[in-house]
């Protein structure tokens, strides 16, 4: 069951607008233009999709906020800033089959109201600016994106925007604000972007990854969508698997997959014996062997105390230490943290400070409970989700690998021979 | 003198964001690129020009990673440090890559401008990790050796 890749993993298909169309690419959009936008926003709310960046939120729901609002103009954004550590799907979608993208987002300006829209693209993915920049252009050729699309009463514009290196602007008001080009702060939650987005103006946001389920739902109608995969959060998910897996890669699966078989029938099997697994990237916590046997839907896999956000499957085996990963997760938001709240700008630096201090030997049996205060703290008052999640993986750690903790701190001991403890440093 | 080189395409952006301060990261994207480095006279003129305050361009400049005021190497290596990559061994190939390029540290480029190197968050290359990539030039499936390799068929480049 494929609804993304279907095109992408056809032999010899190109990321060409003939391509798209010979495999009735834009059929959807004709068909969008005849229907009502409410219409249209009942499939998508029948379909019971919810947002593949990270939030899992009704994408039906989103637009339709959107539409109901008499705020003019109106922008539609897709966010492409794809920069959670072990996700790199949106940049298969962007490289290989922009036109699906494209699509999708002009069907929701038309929904909604909006004139224009905008693709934030991240810095560093040079060939997906490429390829949708040649893309938007074809599209315009054929009038698919321009004034009165196909004949209609309705215009579309897309431009693109390359982000500049900073991880935080993958969060969608952090985003809004470097769109307008200014610093990726994120700003204050509500209002939603839905009400006050770009140029404070009604905006939907949406990932890539969610975009390019909308022009299915319209060809083959919401109902059908919902009953793919799992009931809870229906349709497949693009799963990317990283780290100690034989074949690392992207897979396309219904998203009723359990954890076992994603690793093992799809990802070739773990390398070595598994240890753990961040299912949702740094942000979320971890999972151990314990919870092979989740289903890897939005709930299932909150219900093991995690999160799927993106769907940024990092595989870790028992070669490594778990103090030493925490340390590096916490690094990453460290250095990404863009430093408005206090509670994440302090609480990364003093969390990074803590797990160095435990790798050299230096810790104390109180860090413990001073990074799981750290950890609630940050979780509690931090502005963005970045400072929300920072500690996830540490707090998870903490709780599943409780031993490795106290055996650097009580024993000064790395059973791994990873962290510099005993070592002159 | 900067801005002569960056002059034309920065007024065919002004006319594309009539709404100012939208222009300026493009601006500034052109400005590194054709510069190799942001200066204050591009500071000046593009703040000036978009009815901004200087302390504002700063700021933009400064939060995002892809803009410098220092003049980058020939070749800016940009080697992955996140989790996925570090599993698979990037440590140590940012030591081998450290080591190959003449022994400059991380975030510092060669006395020539040859190379930069700088350990970066999650390039999206993650399947294919530990990976590097060298300009717009990706590698993957690295190894300290391989790295090795690659660093120094762009030495060479510089002798032919
Ligand atoms: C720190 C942070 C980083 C994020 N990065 C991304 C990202 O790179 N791509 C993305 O689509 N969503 C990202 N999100 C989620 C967005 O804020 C937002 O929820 C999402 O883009 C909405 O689209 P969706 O409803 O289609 O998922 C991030 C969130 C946070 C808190
Ligand atoms: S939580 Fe962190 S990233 Fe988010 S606003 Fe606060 S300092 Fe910035
Ligand atoms: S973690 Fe290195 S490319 Fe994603």
């Amino acid at each position: 069951m494929k609804i993304i890749l279907k095109n992408i993993e056809k032999k010899g298909y190109l990321p060409d607008i003939n391509s798209y169309m010979r495999e009735g690419g834009y059929k959807a959009l004709k068909n969008a233009l005849h229907m009502k936008p409410e219409g249209i926003l009942s499939e998508i709310k029948k379909s019971k999709l919810v947002g593949r960046g990270g939030a899992a939120f009704p994408t039906g729901l989103k637009w339709e906020f959107t539409y109901k609002t008499k705020d003019f103009p109106k922008y539609v954004v897709c966010n492409a800033d794809e920069g959670e550590p072990g996700t790199f799907k949106d940049r298969l979608i962007l490289e290989k089959d922009p036109h699906l993208l494209i699509e999708a987002m002009v069907i929701c300006g038309f929904t909604i109201g909006a004139e224009e829209g905008f693709i934030y693209i991240r810095g560093e993915y040079f060939k997906g600016y490429e390829v949708l920049q040649k893309a938007i252009d074809e599209a315009c050729r054929h009038n698919f994106l321009g004034r009165n699309i196909l004949g209609s009463k309705f215009s579309f514009k897309i431009s693109l925007y390359k982000g500049a290196g900073a991880y935080v602007c993958g969060e969608e008001t952090a985003l809004l604000d470097s769109l307008e080009g200014k610093k990726g702060q994120s700003r204050v939650k509500p209002p939603f972007p839905t009400f006050v987005g770009f140029n404070n103006k009604p905006t939907v946001l949406n990932n890539v990854e969610t975009f390019a389920n909308i022009p299915e739902i319209i060809l083959k109608g919401g109902e059908r969508f919902s009953r793919i995969g799992s009931s809870f959060s229906p349709g497949t998910k693009l799963y990317c698997l990283s780290g100690d897996i034989n074949n690392p890669g992207i897979h396309e699966i219904p998203m009723n997959v359990s954890l076992q078989d994603l690793l093992e029938r799809y990802g070739g099997g773990v390398r070595g014996s598994l240890k753990g697994v961040l299912p949702g990237g740094v942000s979320s916590g971890l999972l151990t062997p314990r919870d092979l046997d989740i289903t890897m839907d939005y709930p299932g896999v909150q219900k093991a105390g995690s999160m799927l956000g993106s769907g940024a499957v990092i595989v870790i085996n028992d070669k490594h230490c778990m103090v030493d990963l925490a340390e590096k997760c916490v690094e990453f938001f460290d250095y990404e943290s863009c430093g408005k709240c206090t509670p994440c700008r302090e609480g990364t630096k003093r969390a990074k400070e803590i797990l160095i201090n435990i790798a050299q030997g230096k810790g104390e049996l109180g860090d413990i409970a001073l990074l799981k205060e750290l950890q609630e703290i940050m979780f509690d008052t931090s502005r963005c989700g970045l400072g929300q999640a920072a500690l996830n993986a540490v707090r998870s750690a903490l709780e599943k690998f409780y031993d490795e903790f106290e055996d650097h701190i009580l024993r000064k001991k790395c059973k791994f021979g990873v962290c510099p403890i005993g070592k002159d440093i | 003198m900067s801005i002569k080189k960056c002059r034309q395409e920065f007024e065919k952006i002004f006319k594309k964001y009539p709404d100012k301060t939208q222009a300026l990261l493009p601006c500034l994207y052109v400005a590194q690129e054709k510069c190799g480095c942001l200066t204050e006279e591009i500071v000046s003129f593009l703040a000036q020009r978009l009815d901004l305050p200087k302390v504002e361009v700063y700021s933009v400049i400064t939060f995002y990673s892809m803009f410098s005021f220092e003049k980058k190497g020939k070749f800016v290596i940009r080697i992955c440090m996140s989790l996925p990559c570090y599993l698979r061994g990037s440590r140590e190939i940012l030591e081998a890559v450290v080591e190959e390029a003449l022994c400059i540290k991380p975030n510092q480029s060669t006395e020539a401008k040859k190379f930069t190197i700088e350990p970066v968050s999650c390039l999206g290359l993650c399947d294919i990790a530990p990976a590097m990539m060298i300009n717009k030039k990706i590698y993957g499936n690295l190894t300290p050796q391989k790295a090795r390799e690659i660093i120094r068929r762009y030495k060479q480049e510089k002798d032919k």
